[in-house]
């Protein structure tokens, strides 16, 4: 460690001593067979696939009923016209998710005995959330507030209709669920701040308030931007979810064309237009993810 | 001496079972049995052509057996009870299984959902019968036999509905509601084409409770479904008109599943010929389905 500190100094860069060429040697060996390794694991596993997938009774049925490329050709285009249903829904959801979880976790953190039933309120409200499947939540929100016979229209962004419509309970189901996990999430980042830097602006003269808006939250949320992002991946998926409400969006369109053609291939078409958008989203995230960990100083272990 | 008879005769019964080989699990049978076809259907059969046509085509050796929905809702199926042959397409497939030779215990039903039904690989039925409409794009991954029988569309609204629906134009600004899996998005997209996006609800069931809540105006189904569930399902719903045959339906009959290719659809369809030439498919069709059939007539207008 020593000599490596004192190498990246500036300055005249001194002959690297023998144990760290030899150091520096065996790690270049050990990478490349490392590198080896997984190529011709790789190889092999693909290899295997290629040669006996085909070789399945069943493969010549599964290849054209799963990947039909006259299909796929003729699907794709229609599919991806219903991907922006599932998009709008994802945005319009989360800016409320956001604000939601974040006030939840801030009321679960009120140290204000009089407070007190927020906390418990924010408490039970996780608790119910996260316990209850998704799917749960948006069939009771989606089928269960309607019923109530609530008259009238609304408007939201690029959504508009009647006041007891899908696009309008399917979403708040959505923000529902998935403000409690955020708020876990915001929970977690805050309460891993250490408790010196609240002592510290507390002794500098801070509110209670201003600790939490200025010292707290701008540490916490940089903290929390990698799981969160893993929520925000999920939720891009469970929107379609909503399908079930009646709202017509890409996977139920996959499923129309399926019904009527009995042809597979539109669900695997769907499934490709998700990954073309999550693959960037979680690539982005391992990036950030990875120069988080640089820039706070955790090591690596070969 | 008594471990060696007893290795001897499962060898035996080993290599008969691999002679024969049409039926793999009968290995544990001692050879003393005689082959396993003498008591399947033969003798008795009302109509020796089909009969003797589907001897051999069956999933298991003297069985038919008859897959339909999960549950099977009436007049399909009449208490969810498909083999007592009491409902349109239970009635229909029992006399199909007669006149193939196949009565009483020899016809096993078995109930698949939509998609288990359609997906590739080994089918667990010998046909597959619920409502399924018959098209050419389906028909390129099963094989249907002739078509048994036609359902036109219908519109189902809340009882306390005041919609004066006379033709097709009236639907355009309503909101509409389908089941998935079923034809009628096929004349709601096509047909109707209406302004707001149609709904789509994982089943009838689901519809029904948008409609109850307002979320959609009109519900659409075939029109025996919708006569049955207008009467006995949903408590606050109306038929409120049916769509001529021209809108798509006449099209797109009803047909019953096999595996694709199946040899046996021959022998189904020489079964329903029959039945057709001696007038029992009607007699079933009117028994059943008879008072399902009226409803107002939406015009194509």
């Amino acid at each position: 460690m020593a000599a490596l500190s004192h190498r990246e100094g500036a300055g005249d860069p001194p002959a690297p001593s023998r144990v760290l060429t030899r150091r520096e040697v065996w790690l270049r060996q050990q990478r490349r067979r490392a590198a080896l390794i997984a190529a011709s694991s790789m190889t092999a596993v693909l290899l295997a696939v290629v040669l006996i997938v085909p070789r399945t009774p069943g493969w010549p049925t599964v290849k054209k009923t799963f990947f039909n490329g006259a299909r796929f050709r003729q699907d794709f285009p229609d599919l991806l016209g219903y991907l922006w249903t599932d998009v709008k829904l994802f945005l319009t959801c989360v800016p409320f998710i956001l604000i939601w979880g974040v006030a939840l976790a801030m009321m679960r953190n009120i140290r204000n005995p009089a407070l007190f039933p927020l906390r418990a309120f924010a408490a039970a409200y996780t608790d119910l959330f996260r316990g209850i499947p998704v799917i749960l939540t948006i069939y009771l929100v989606g089928f269960g507030i309607p019923a109530l016979g609530l008259k009238g229209e609304f408007h939201l962004l690029w959504f508009g209709g009647r006041w007891n419509s899908a696009y309008l309970w399917g979403p708040v189901a959505l923000i529902l669920a998935y403000s409690a996990y955020v708020a876990e999430v915001f929970r977690s980042g805050i309460e891993g701040i250490h408790e010196s830097q609240r002592a510290g602006a507390r002794s500098l003269g801070l509110t209670q308030a201003q600790t939490m808006r200025h010292v707290v939250l701008p540490q916490a949320a940089r903290r929390v931007v990698p799981p969160l992002m893993n929520d925000m991946l999920s939720l891009q998926k469970d929107v379609a979810l909503l399908s079930l409400l009646g709202v017509y969006e890409l996977f139920r369109r996959a499923q129309v064309i399926k019904d009527r053609t009995f042809n597979y291939t539109p669900y695997v078409v769907a499934a490709v237009i998700f990954l073309i958008l999550t693959i960037p989203e979680t690539r982005l995230v391992d990036w950030y993810s990875a120069r988080h960990r640089r820039r706070t100083g955790g090591s690596q272990v070969a | 001496m008594k471990r060696q008879i007893i290795a001897v005769a499962a060898f035996a019964g080993l290599l008969l079972a691999a002679c024969g080989d049409d039926e793999s699990t009968t290995t544990t049978q001692a050879p003393a049995t005689d082959a396993p076809s003498t008591d399947a259907p033969s003798t008795d059969a009302p109509s020796g052509d089909a009969a003797a046509c589907a001897e051999g085509k069956t999933l298991e050796a003297g069985m038919l057996t008859i897959a339909t929905g999960d549950p099977a809702y009436p007049p399909y199926v009449i208490d969810d009870d498909p083999a007592s042959g009491q409902g349109f397409e239970a009635a229909l497939a029992m006399a199909v299984a007669a006149q193939m030779g196949f009565e009483g215990d020899a016809v096993s039903w078995v109930r698949t959902g939509f998609d288990e039904a359609i997906a590739p690989g080994e089918k667990t039925f010998d046909f597959n019968l619920q409502q399924y409409s018959i098209n050419a794009e389906r028909q390129q991954v099963v094989t249907f036999s002739d078509p048994y029988y036609s359902a036109p569309q219908a519109a189902i609204a809340s009882a306390d509905s005041t919609l004066q629906i006379s033709t097709i134009a009236d639907l355009k600004s309503l909101n509409i509601g389908v089941a998935a899996g079923t034809t009628s998005i096929d004349l709601v997209e096509n047909v109707i084409q209406p302004d707001s996006q149609v709904q789509i609800f994982n089943s009838n069931a689901d519809a029904n409770a948008a409609l109850v809540n307002g979320q959609i105006d009109i519900l659409v189904v075939d029109l025996p479904t919708a006569l049955y569930l207008s009467a006995a399902e949903f408590d606050n719903a109306k038929v409120i008109g049916q769509f001529p045959a021209s809108a798509g339906s006449e099209a797109e009959p009803w047909g019953m599943l096999f595996a694709k290719d199946n040899p046996l659809v021959e022998c189904v369809n020489m079964a329903l010929a029959n039945l057709t030439a001696s007038g029992e498919l009607a007699t079933i069709t009117d028994t059943w389905m008879g008072e399902y059939t009226e409803a107002p007539e939406i015009s194509m207008g």
